[in-house]
């Protein structure tokens, strides 16, 4: 692990990157997109292999349909667009033709929470995660930066089932090496410590981080855990942050209801409850530089650690 | 009548201006397709189309304008600060944190728009709601609904062109930009739109084919559109993607890419030869 929090690539440029080194390996592979692969950066992919790349138009329930029947066909499509207008468009096609049958479809939904910046609220996908996860049989994973994208994606691949990836558009701070192990299903314990557990996922990670490196100094023990992937969640790994710290804070680049806090809730509530606190969105948010919307709508280190001395109460 | 479009050519210079300053101040948007919508939208609302009023922006009898291609955003922008809904200094402040003019048309912030867009495909359903409530009240205002061309590979543009067709909804009316180019590429190679008037006709509306640049066109297929009877109307606008700044004309980069201030500089340029030309 890294300790530095040096930008490196967006996890959507991670994402066409590695798409073009597994599709090369397996001849499956199949990348749809839907008239955003410049964003999405599927592009990489249909720039080297351009024969297994299909770009349907701005057709995103279309093209949801169309991955489940080159699934059913033996294929692995991965199909991608912006995280909301793919979740949102594609809902029924998605429930209808990919969940029910269990068929082997990867989607990929980009530009995902507020960090979209100025593009606005129309863009910004923030239900995307509650959506996936209401999807019997799904996979749905968040990967925090480019290593976690190189190591997660080939497991996706392996996985025989639907999978919801969720990228990010700006750059992501690096917190893996390639000399770290991620396995999809397995939450990633960041950092150890015994007074909170701070669950975070995407873009937060580094956020979590950066707060469990300030609590530190004034005496608060953290455990930092990436929950990449959300669903199923590593429930044995929630339990024993339940046992061992004394409270759980989730942090999630996403609406409150459906997501990180509403899934890790549910197992610490049946297994070992403590107590909890949730950082996220309540609302939509709006255009702006986006440094500018995490700072406003309280999604950095400083409104964590504030929830965390809360928390375990500590006077802010 | 050759004065009115006189002055509208004149009009739509300072849009493009606008547009352009807006853009290039944001470091961000679309260029592309707000500068081929300048000619409908100005013909929209300086050229008698639209009953509106800026005082009474609430006025019930109002003309709904829906800008279904939400990203074309500083186009309306640009045409509301210069009908005088908004103040001109505020058009500095698209995209930037606080701003009613939000990166796409956002009713949420900006309460005198008829609807927030963004997600593509939506407009015209919209519009066929405030048709059949219009019917309903015995109101005689119409929906005039801005697409794009990308935006018409989503299903629901042909459901809702489908609908509006059969229940015969003429005070609907459509302008399709058709420019040629989406995000990705031109349309030819994404998805042939074409024949598109056929299609349109197919869905029983009443098709006038413009040359969407041509102000004096524009104009009348408008007032023709307004007027016509027992179907709704869809103007297929021809269109140039970045129209009016030579460097942006059929250049996708500038779909998604906003104009550096060098690239601003020879564009308010070649609008200032464009006005020079007409006066
Ligand atoms: C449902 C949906 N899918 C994708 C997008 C992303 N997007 C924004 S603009 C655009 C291309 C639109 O092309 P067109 O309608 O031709 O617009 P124009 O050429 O006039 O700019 C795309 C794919 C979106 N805004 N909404
Ligand atoms: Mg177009």
């Amino acid at each position: 692990m890294r300790n530095d929090y040096i930008l490196g690539k967006a996890t959507r440029l991670a994402y066409g990157e590695t798409l073009v080194e597994i599709g090369k390996q397996n001849k499956n592979i199949v990348v749809l997109d839907a008239d955003l692969s410049k964003s999405t950066m599927s592009n990489r992919f249909q720039a080297t292999i351009p024969e297994r790349f299909f770009n349907v138009g701005i057709s995103e329930a279309n093209m949801v349909s169309m991955a489940a029947g080159f699934a059913s066909s033996g294929k692995i499509p991965f199909a991608s667009s912006f995280a909301t207008f793919l979740m949102s468009k594609g809902f029924d096609q998605m429930r209808q033709s990919i969940a029910y049958p269990n068929l082997n479809v990867k989607l990929c939904g980009s530009h995902s929470g507020i960090c979209i910046g100025e593009d606005g609220p129309s863009q910004m996908g923030i239900e995307d995660i509650a959506l996936a996860c209401s999807l019997p049989g799904f996979t749905v994973v968040c990967p925090a930066d480019e290593e976690a994208v190189r190591q997660l994606l080939p497991q996706i691949v392996e996985h025989n089932g639907p999978v919801y990836i969720r990228t990010s558009r700006p750059k992501a701070a690096q917190i893996y090496e390639s000399s770290d192990t991620l396995t999809l299903g397995k939450a990633q314990i960041l950092r150890d410590g015994t007074d909170l557990t701070i669950a975070a996922m995407g873009m937060m990670v580094v956020e979590a981080l950066k707060a469990a490196d300030t609590l530190e100094k004034i005496g608060v023990s953290v455990r930092v855990v990436d929950f990449h992937t959300i669903k199923p969640v590593d429930k044995a790994t929630i339990v024993s942050c339940a046992k061992e710290t004394a409270a759980i804070l989730t942090v999630e680049e996403h609406l409150l209801d459906g997501g990180l806090a509403s899934i890790i809730a549910r197992t610490v509530a049946e297994t070992h409850p403590v107590k909890m606190a949730f950082i996220g969105l309540d609302d939509y948010a709006e255009s702006g530089a986006p440094d500018e919307l995490l700072d406003r709508y309280g999604l950095r280190a400083v409104d964590i650690i504030g929830k965390a001395k809360e928390l375990v109460g500590l006077s802010n | 009548m050759k004065n009115q479009i006189k002055e509208l050519k004149l009009t739509a210079i300072r849009i493009r201006e606008e547009i352009l300053k807006m853009l290039a101040e944001s470091k961000s948007g679309h260029p592309g397709g707000s500068l081929s919508a300048v000619e409908i939208v100005t013909a929209l609302y300086f050229g008698g189309i639209l009953k509106h009023d800026p005082q009474n922006p609430d006025m019930p009898e109002r003309d709904r304008f829906i800008l279904s291609k939400g990203h074309a955003a500083p186009v309306l922008y640009a045409a509301l600060a210069e009908a005088g809904y908004i103040d001109k200094t505020l058009l500095s402040t698209l995209r930037k944190f606080g701003s009613p003019l939000q990166g796409h048309p956002d009713k949420r912030k900006l309460p005198l728009l008829e609807a927030s867009t963004g997600s593509l495909g939506q407009g015209i359903s919209l519009a066929i709601g405030m048709a059949h409530a219009a019917l309903l009240n015995h109101e005689s205002h119409q929906m005039f609904v801005l697409i794009g061309d990308g935006e018409s590979n989503e299903g629901q543009i042909w459901e809702s062109a489908m609908y509006a067709g059969h229940h015969k909804l003429d005070n609907v009316n459509v302008i399709l930009d058709f420019n040629g180019y989406q995000l990705d590429d031109a349309n030819r190679v994404i998805l042939d739109l074409d024949p598109i008037a056929d299609k349109w006709q197919a869905n029983n509306w009443h098709v006038i084919d413009v040359n969407g640049h041509d102000m004096e066109a524009v104009h009348s297929a408008l007032q023709l559109a307004k007027a016509f009877k027992g179907k709704p109307t869809v103007i297929i606008a021809r269109t140039i993607k970045g129209a009016g700044i030579s460097f942006m004309e059929n250049n996708n980069k500038f779909h998604g890419v906003a104009p550096t201030q060098e690239e601003l500089k020879q564009g308010l340029a070649e609008l200032q030869e464009a006005r020079a030309v007409l006066v």
